[in-house]
C-alpha cells in the first residue's frame, strides 16, 4: 500500500529523516515508534506531500506519489492527522468533519450525511453542533481523526492521537482505530503510548535520528537491544540484560 | 431553502419599494451611491470575510472595472451594456492576476494586504499619467440618455438595478456559503493545512475566490462610471474606495451575507444624518465614520450581525423561560 524508498529531509543542516525505508502493507495497522525528534513527524509531512523530500521516492498503490501535492494525495486516498490538532475552530464540530466529506460528497446534504456517520463512528456524535474551539483534549483528538476519516482514505497517518488523553481515555479509542482498520483501511500510527502499540500494531518500524533502525513485529521490537538503546542511552540494553542477575547495584 | 433565501428576498423586496415611496432626488442618490459601496463591499467580503484574506487594495479592481467601461465606450463607442458585462469580465481577471502573483508565492495575512494596496497604488499613479485614460482631467462619458445606453432619466431605475446586482450577489453569496466551494473558503480561512490535509487546493480556492471577489467589485466600479458619467484615476483607483469595501463589511458583520449590506447602510446612513444636521463642519461624516468602526472593533466584533444575533439569543431565552 505505501512504499517509502530512502527517503531523506534536510532542513538547512539539520537532517530529520535520514535515508529511511519502510513499507506498510495493504489492510495493517503498522506503528511508527522513536524518541522525541527521531523525525517520525518530519516523515509523516513526507508521505502526506506537505513537505518534498530532499532524495527519495514515496510511493502510494504503486504508484509514485512523490511530486504530488498534499490536496492531491489526500484525493489518492492519503489522509493525515496532525499531532498538534488543527481543527476550524471557528465551525462547529459536524462543520469541521464536513469539510473533509466534501472531498467525495460534493452535495452539501451528502457530505453533512457522512460527516454525522464519521462522528458517530469516533464518539463525537452527541456534540455535532458545539464548538471545535469549545472541545477538550480528547474531543479535539477525536475531531482530528473524523475529519481524517470523512475523506474516506484509504491509508490513515496518526500522529499521536492517544497523547495527552488519560488511561481511561485511551482505552475508550483503541477500540475506534482498530474499527477503522476492520473497515478496511491501512493505518500507520505515530504513538508514544506502548501498551497501545503493543496491542494495536501488527508491524513496528523504530526511527531514531531519521534512520530506521529496527522493523518486525511487538515482541521482537521489545527486545531488540538497537531499539532499548535509542530510548534509553548507549549500553542502556546491556545494563537491562544485567540487571536480574547482577543484583541491586544498578 | 425558505430559512435560507427568505430574509435575503424579503430585505430585496422591501427595498425595491422605496422609490414608489420617497422620490425626492437627494434621497435617491444617496440610495444609488450607498448600493454601489454595498456591492463594492460584498465583492471584498467574498475574499477578505469567506476566504479570509484581507485586502487593502480593492480599489484595483473598482478602478479596473470602472475604467474599462468608461474607455470602451469613450474610445471605441462600444455600448454602455456591453461595455458593462466587460467590464466585470476584465476586473475579474485583473484579481486572478493579483491573486496569481502573491498567492503562489505564499503571501499571507499582512504581506497580502500590503501588496494589493501597493497594486491598487501603482494603477492609480499610472491611471493619472496617461493620456490614454484623460490623465489628471478624467474621463467623461457621453451624456445620452436612454435604456440602450444604460442612462436613465429616473433615479428610481437606477435604484433598481443597484438593487438588483446588490441582490443577485446576496443570493449568490448565501448559495456559496451553502456550497462545498463555501466550505473550502472557510476552512482556508480557519486553517490552511488542515484544508490541505483533507483534499483542498488552497491555492485554486484562494484564486477563485479573489476573481469573483474583484469581479464584483468590478460591477461596482462600472455602475459608478454609469451613474456619475465621469471617472478620473483618484476616484477609481484611489484608497476611499479600498477602505469602504472593507469597512462596510467589518461594521455589517465580516463573512456574512447581509454584512456588506448593513454596514454600507448603516455608516452612510448616519454620514448623511450628521451632514444634514451638523452640515456646517467640514468632514464630520468622516469623524462618525471613524467613531463607528472604532466602536464596533472594541464593541461588536461581530458587527451589526453578531449585535442582532446576540439580541436574537436573548429574546430567545426570555421566550423559552
Ligand atoms: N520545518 C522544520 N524546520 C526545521 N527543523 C525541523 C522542522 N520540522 C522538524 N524539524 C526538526 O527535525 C527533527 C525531527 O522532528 P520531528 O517533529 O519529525 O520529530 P518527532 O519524531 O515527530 O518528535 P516528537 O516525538 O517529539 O513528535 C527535530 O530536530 C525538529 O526540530
Ligand atoms: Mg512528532
Amino acid at each position: 500500500m505505501l512504499s517509502v524508498q530512502s527517503v531523506t529531509k534536510r532542513f538547512g543542516g539539520l537532517v530529520a529523516v535520514d535515508s529511511a525505508s519502510l513499507d506498510v502493507a495493504q489492510g495493517s495497522i503498522a506503528g511508527l515508534i522513536g524518541p522525541n525528534g527521531a523525525g517520525k513527524t518530519t516523515l509523516f509531512t513526507l508521505v502526506a506531500g506537505f513537505e518534498k523530500p530532499s532524495s527519495g521516492t514515496v510511493s502510494f498503490a504503486g504508484q509514485d506519489v512523490t511530486a504530488l501535492p498534499a490536496h492531491e494525495r489526500a484525493a489518492l486516498g492519503i489522509a493525515r492527522t496532525f499531532q498538534i490538532v488543527q481543527p476550524f475552530a471557528g465551525l462547529s464540530v459536524v462543520e469541521n468533519i464536513a469539510v473533509g466529506a466534501y472531498l467525495r460528497h460534493p452535495a452539501r446534504a451528502d457530505a453533512q450525511a457522512k460527516a454525522r456517520a464519521v462522528a458517530d463512528l469516533v464518539g463525537l456524535g452527541g456534540q455535532l453542533e458545539q464548538s471545535a474551539a469549545a472541545l477538550t483534549v480528547a474531543g479535539r483528538k477525536r475531531l482530528e481523526l473524523a475529519r481524517a476519516l470523512a475523506t474516506e482514505p484509504r491509508l490513515l497517518l496518526l500522529d499521536e492521537v492517544l497523547a495527552g488523553l488519560n488511561p481511561s481515555e485511551i482505552r475508550d479509542m483503541i477500540p475506534v482505530i482498530r474499527n477503522i482498520r476492520d473497515r478496511g483501511v491501512t493505518i500507520l500510527m505515530v504513538e508514544h503510548v506502548m501498551q497501545a502499540v503493543m496491542s494495536l500494531c501488527e508491524h513496528i518500524h523504530v526511527l531514531a535520528q531519521g534512520k530506521i533502525i529496527a522493523q518486525g513485529k511487538p515482541a521482537e521490537i521489545a527486545s531488540d537491544p538497537a531499539v532499548i538503546e535509542a530510548y534509553l542511552g548507549q549500553g542502556a540494553a546491556k545494563r537491562l540484560q544485567a540487571k536480574p542477575a547482577g543484583g541491586a547495584d544498578a | 431553502m425558505i430559512r435560507a433565501y427568505g430574509p435575503a428576498i424579503v430585505l430585496i423586496a422591501a427595498a425595491a419599494l422605496v422609490p414608489f415611496a420617497i422620490t425626492a432626488n437627494t434621497v435617491l442618490n444617496f440610495i444609488v451611491f450607498a448600493l454601489i459601496i454595498a456591492l463594492a463591499a460584498q465583492g471584498w467580503n467574498v475574499l477578505g470575510g469567506l476566504a479570509g484574506q484581507f485586502s487593502f487594495g480593492h480599489a484595483a479592481f473598482f478602478g479596473s472595472g470602472a475604467y474599462t467601461t468608461a474607455l470602451l465606450q469613450t474610445h471605441w463607442g462600444v455600448n454602455a451594456w456591453v461595455a458593462f458585462a466587460l467590464s466585470i469580465l476584465l476586473a475579474g481577471a485583473v484579481g486572478w492576476i493579483i491573486g496569481f502573483l502573491s498567492f503562489r508565492s505564499g503571501l499571507r495575512g499582512s504581506y497580502f494586504a500590503l501588496v494589493t494596496l501597493a497594486f491598487a497604488e501603482v494603477l492609480r499613479i499610472l491611471a493619472n499619467a496617461s493620456t490614454f485614460t484623460g490623465g489628471a482631467a478624467g474621463t467623461l462619458v457621453k451624456l445620452d440618455m436612454g435604456p440602450a445606453n444604460f442612462q436613465f432619466a429616473s433615479r428610481a431605475a437606477f435604484v433598481w438595478i443597484a438593487l438588483a446586482l446588490v441582490g443577485f450577489v446576496l443570493i449568490a453569496t448565501i448559495a456559496i456559503m451553502r456550497s462545498r466551494f463555501g466550505a473550502w473558503l472557510t476552512a482556508v480561512r480557519e486553517n490552511e493545512d488542515a484544508a490541505r490535509a483533507l483534499g483542498v487546493d488552497t491555492l485554486a480556492v484562494k484564486l477563485k475566490a479573489i476573481t469573483l471577489s474583484a469581479a464584483i467589485t468590478g460591477a461596482a466600479g462600472a455602475l459608478y462610471v454609469q451613474y456619475y458619467l465621469y471617472l478620473d484615476a483618484s476616484i477609481a483607483y484611489g484608497p476611499w474606495i479600498s477602505i469602504e469595501a472593507l469597512v462596510a463589511p467589518i461594521v455589517g458583520g465580516i463573512g456574512t451575507a447581509f454584512g456588506p449590506i448593513l454596514g454600507a447602510a448603516a455608516l452612510h446612513g448616519f454620514g448623511e444624518l450628521t451632514k444634514l444636521f451638523a452640515g456646517g463642519i467640514p468632514g464630520i461624516d468622516l469623524v462618525l465614520y471613524g467613531l463607528l468602526l472604532i466602536a464596533t472593533i472594541a464593541f461588536a466584533p461581530d458587527g451589526i450581525m453578531g449585535l442582532l444575533k446576540r439580541l436574537a439569543s436573548v429574546f430567545d431565552r426570555r421566550r423559552t423561560r
